[in-house]
């Protein structure tokens, strides 16, 4: 009898188990992973408000990307297979330095054009803009001697002065202006199929 | 005959009162890494792969598009759409949807609004690029085309 009342009262606790899981998975069936990542871009100002000045930019400065409804390249008039082609293409035009005359004259002058059709599927927009993207990238964290990897961590947390440092020397801010910009013209497709 | 009988009473048991915890910890996990569905997707969504991703840092400022084919291919047709909040739209909308989202943040981040476009890969670029036309005109100009993680990279 004695010993019976030593016994310490305990509350079954085994349910506990299941109602965690109950909750748990209502969280998981009811909410989405947060992937905010992707390709960046920074579209250029209202058509209607831009004023139509005639600027005349050299053959030699623009670099051409074409798609077709197909999905197929065509770069600098050329057609192309290969789509991580593209970014060593691009890396030897905006670092020409006016060495050769069918190239870009700077990497300042330099623009890359990329312009689709209508029926351009999204897959291939992304696919060549990651390439033109990535040329870019490639050649910032060459100039701050990173890799491409820990070029767009710097320049996705640009609150740390030293990472704004950084982000600054790779795209060569000068006096406001940039010396090395990324300059991307995505043309408003053609209207025909 | 004493000794024997206090071998039978111990518990064959495994304790399992940790077993909660470990599920709760898990509950925990999820509800601080996941956000909730603020809207249903109605529209198809396979999500094109790229290599030079750039993160978003505030999520306060981002606004999502979505555009694909409609799930519901017998009710709405088999050709992309553009879906924002819960109903399909068309692009002339875009403008003031953009200046209600304005509204909703404060006066200095306006300019700082960033449109994530979550695009099915087989849509078309023709669509796509209405989109962006209106969103020049509502001057929201930040843009991410929302991409997965490519496994070559």
């Amino acid at each position: 009898m004695a010993k019976r009342q030593r016994e310490e009262p305990q509350i079954n606790s085994s349910s506990m188990a299941d109602i965690a899981f109950l909750l748990l998975i209502f969280f998981l069936v009811t909410t989405t992973i947060a992937n905010d990542r992707g390709l960046s871009l920074q579209l250029p100002p209202n058509p209607e408000d831009i004023v139509d000045v005639d600027v005349k930019i050299p053959e030699r400065n623009l670099f051409k990307i074409l798609v077709n409804s197909s999905d197929n390249l065509l770069v600098e008039g050329e057609p192309l297979e290969d789509v991580s082609a593209i970014r060593e293409m691009i890396k030897e035009f905006v670092l020409n330095e006016g060495k050769d005359p069918t190239s870009s004259d700077s990497p300042k002058e330099a623009i890359v054009s990329f312009k689709t059709d209508r029926g351009t599927s999204q897959e291939m927009f992304i696919k060549v803009l990651d390439e033109i993207q990535g040329a870019y990238y490639d050649m910032y964290a060459d100039r701050i001697g990173v890799t491409n990897e820990r070029w767009r961590e710097i320049a996705n947390d640009l609150s740390d002065p030293e990472n704004k440092r950084l982000y600054d020397q790779g795209r060569g801010l000068k006096d406001g202006a940039l010396e090395f910009p990324m300059n991307i013209s995505i043309a408003d497709p053609s209207k025909t199929n | 005959m004493s000794k024997f009988k206090k071998k039978a009473n111990t518990k064959q048991e495994i304790p399992t009162s940790a077993l909660p915890d470990i599920i709760f910890m898990l509950l925990f996990f999820f509800m601080v890494t996941t956000v909730m569905r603020e809207v249903t997707i109605n529209v198809k969504q396979r999500i094109p792969e790229a290599t030079q991703l750039r993160k978003l840092q505030r999520k306060s400022l981002v606004s999502y598009i979505y555009i694909g084919e409609p799930k519901k291919a017998s009710e709405f047709g088999s050709e992309p759409k553009i879906q924002i909040n819960d109903a399909f739209a068309d692009p002339k909308d875009i403008i003031q949807w953009v200046n209600e989202q304005k509204d909703e943040l404060a006066e200095n981040e306006r300019d700082q609004l960033t449109i994530a476009m979550k695009v099915d890969e087989e849509a078309k670029r023709g669509l796509v690029s209405d989109v962006e036309i209106e969103l020049r005109k509502a001057n929201a100009r930040k843009l991410l085309y929302t991409t997965l993680q490519s496994s070559e990279d």
